[in-house]
């Protein structure tokens, strides 16, 4: 009878407001919780400065250059697989060279002088991790980049982009974990063959072995594997340049 | 400093009491006049706040809550940023008439004020006509939108001004009439004297002023172009409306146009159908204990300001707590309930059709508010309950039989003789 009454769904659709109206209220929760009408908590706003939302560990945004205990030891060997791939151009690579024009080896593997990636031409499309043989490249989820200077700030440089691998364990402890069993099974299939080679390689692996574990042992506790990445990888990487 | 109830009247004859003779009366005037130019600007300012707080609420949001606590200083960064703005006047528009317009908009309905009973011997001017000044000057505000929009030469103008001048026209008719059952029964236009008819029983609580009182309070909701009945601004139509070229302080002025024409339909609504400064005599301290609380319990507020508030609160509240709730806070309590009602309304509904929006005025509301005159006749005139039971069955009966007459035709569905 009340339904049909002219006017009854006019009163009904006010009801359905001020429902609304009271659920964003504690007082108003209680309220209708006395009445036994079933009600939801109605704020949904993230207050964004103070409060951040909870991203999901895939959230991505921008690129950084992975590297193994000290800064110096990336493990980007400037092949410019990324620079070719990335869609809208954005990776600017220069391999470091020395006054003959040969590339020059710290570690063991040839390394980038100059790696810029300018932030307002990313797209956050991840396909240079994809393509990078050396997992040397990760996606960052830290996404409070903007600033007012388009040249200054928004074209990271290769000291803006290094980020040590913990950081990467930190931020994305699943991701970063599968990478380092990747590498470490990668080490184990090249270094079974190094050992096994006549003695003329061995004594050239030794003594690159102890700079590069040093550091890097410590503060980590990573994939133990052999850490001296430096020989047994070289084989894997394109000719530089090429 | 006795009397709760007769706070700002006392201290105003104090002051003026002090004054020299000749200057008293003058001084007396311009408290008044300035009192009420001060409260105007106010009041428009935090009724954009609260209607931004309670329409966000009612869509699942916070609302105003940047700028000072709770967003209370977002008026001011508002009426700030339109200071600074541009002033734009389109090429070829009446440039007089384009400045003139909103100035001529607001003024009347500053005046209004200057009429209402604000509380107990809280009026500006009682006049004996106070009804037909408002109804007079509230009608001003049709010409000042028709000059907007004629001056600005836009088509967008144009359309809502002339949307506004037949919308206003329409509405103006049942408004009034819903009064003249008022003017009946009171046997006066004074509003004053209305509000003290109304000491034993408010008319919202009699058969035909729960009607009239409705009909008011929707026709002057079309009156002051809000939702539902937003046709002459409506945005997703006609860009802006009567406004469409105005910006800067022109179109604050608009606004404050607006928002204060709002408040008045609700502080009329309330001077006549919901016993004005009139209510029942709840002591003081049950309000002072209320606000206590509230304060207390504001997570927002740093813990020695909250203790402050509530030391305040219960110390005016033990002082007091004899006297009865003053009447100009009933007054305004009671018109805040109504500019939530017209929140509310705003929140809820869509806007109407043109045609759905002259036929509500014509075929509906004007029926019925001829109809709330006879029935407040029987009302006043016939012994006790045969009066308000007749009233109350004409009033039931021509409700259903203009909601009959009133139906939609319904079209019995088309067949497509080619479809099959």
């Amino acid at each position: 009878m009340a339904r049909r009454l002219v006017g009854f769904h006019v009163l009904r659709g006010m009801g359905v407001t001020l429902k609304t109206f009271c659920e964003t209220y504690p007082w108003g929760r209680a309220v209708l919780r006395v009445l036994r009408i079933p009600s939801t908590n109605g704020l949904v706003t993230i207050e964004y400065p103070e409060v951040k939302q909870q991203h999901s560990e895939r959230f991505r945004y921008f690129p950084f250059l992975v590297y193994d205990g000290t800064p110096d030891d990336l493990r980007c060997v400037a092949c410019k697989i990324c620079e070719q791939e990335c869609p809208p151009q954005c990776i600017h690579i220069v391999m470091e060279k020395d006054a003959q024009g040969r590339p020059v080896k710290v570690h063991g593997r040839t390394l980038p002088a100059q790696f810029d990636i300018d932030m307002s031409i990313c797209m956050s499309c991840r396909i240079c991790v994809d393509v990078c043989p050396f997992d040397a490249i990760e996606m960052d989820n830290a996404y409070e980049l903007s600033a007012s200077d388009r040249f200054e700030h928004m074209l990271f440089d290769k000291q803006r982009l290094l980020k040590s691998n913990e950081y990467f364990q930190q931020i994305k402890p699943t991701e970063a974990s599968e990478v380092d069993q990747r590498l470490a099974a990668k080490q184990k299939k090249t270094a079974a063959p190094a050992q096994a080679q006549p003695a003329s390689a061995a004594p050239s692996s030794p003594p690159a072995a102890p700079p590069g574990a040093g550091p890097a042992a410590p503060p980590t506790g990573r994939t133990p594997g052999p850490q001296p990445t430096g020989p047994p990888r070289a084989p894997q990487s394109p000719p530089p340049g090429a | 400093m006795s009397s709760l109830d007769q706070l700002f009247v006392e201290v105003t004859r104090s002051l003026v009491s002090r004054l020299p003779p000749w200057l008293a009366p003058w001084a007396s005037m311009l408290a008044t006049i300035g009192a009420i130019a001060a409260a105007a600007p106010v009041i428009m300012m935090y009724l954009t706040w609260l209607e931004r707080k309670l329409i966000a609420r009612m869509q699942n949001r916070l609302g105003p809550n940047r700028v000072g606590l709770y967003g209370l200083l977002q008026p001011i960064a508002d009426g700030v940023k339109m200071f600074i703005k541009e002033d734009i006047v389109p090429r070829g528009a009446d440039r007089l008439l384009h400045l003139l317009a909103p100035i001529v908009a607001v003024a009347p309905v500053i005046l209004l004020f200057a009429v209402l009973p604000f509380g107990r011997n809280m009026v500006g001017a009682d006049l004996h006509v106070g009804l037909l000044y408002f109804l007079a000057l509230g009608s001003i505000t049709s010409y000042a939108i028709f000059m907007g929009g004629w001056a600005s030469r836009s088509k967008f103008s144009m359309l809502g001004a002339m949307r506004t001048v037949a919308q206003i026209i329409s509405y103006e008719v049942p408004g009034v009439l819903s009064v003249v059952a008022v003017i009946m029964v009171t046997g006066t236009l004074s509003l004053v004297g209305i509000v003290e008819a109304q000491a034993d029983h408010w008319f919202l609580f009699t058969p035909w002023g729960f009607v009239a009182g409705a009909i008011f309070f929707m026709s002057g909701i079309a009156e002051v172009n809000r939702t539902p009945f937003d046709m002459p601004e409506a945005e997703s139509e006609l860009v802006g409306g009567f406004h469409t070229e105005y910006s800067g302080m022109k179109f604050a002025l608009w606004y404050m146009a607006e928002f204060l024409e709002a408040f008045a339909i609700c502080a009329f609504t309330t001077t006549l159908f919901l016993g004005g400064w009139q209510g029942p005599p709840i002591p003081f301290w049950i309000l002072a204990a209320l606000l206590a609380l509230l304060v207390g319990t504001a997570k927002s507020l740093a813990l020695p300001a909250r203790g402050l508030g509530v030391l305040a609160l219960v110390a005016l509240g033990g002082l007091y707590a004899r006297q009865p709730i003053p009447s100009w806070i009933w007054f305004f309590a009671k018109t805040y309930v109504l500019v939530f009602v017209l929140v509310w309304l705003r929140g809820t509904f869509p806007r109407l059709r043109i045609d759905q929006l002259m036929g509500f005025a014509w075929k509906f509301l004007l029926p019925m508010a001829l109809v709330t005159i006879l029935a407040a006749g029987l009302w006043s005139l016939m012994p006790f309950p045969y009066g308000t039971v007749l009233a109350v069955l004409i009033l039931a009966a021509s409700y259903a039989v203009l909601v009959r007459w009133n139906r939609p035709a319904s079209l019995s569905p088309r067949t497509y003789v080619l479809a099959d």
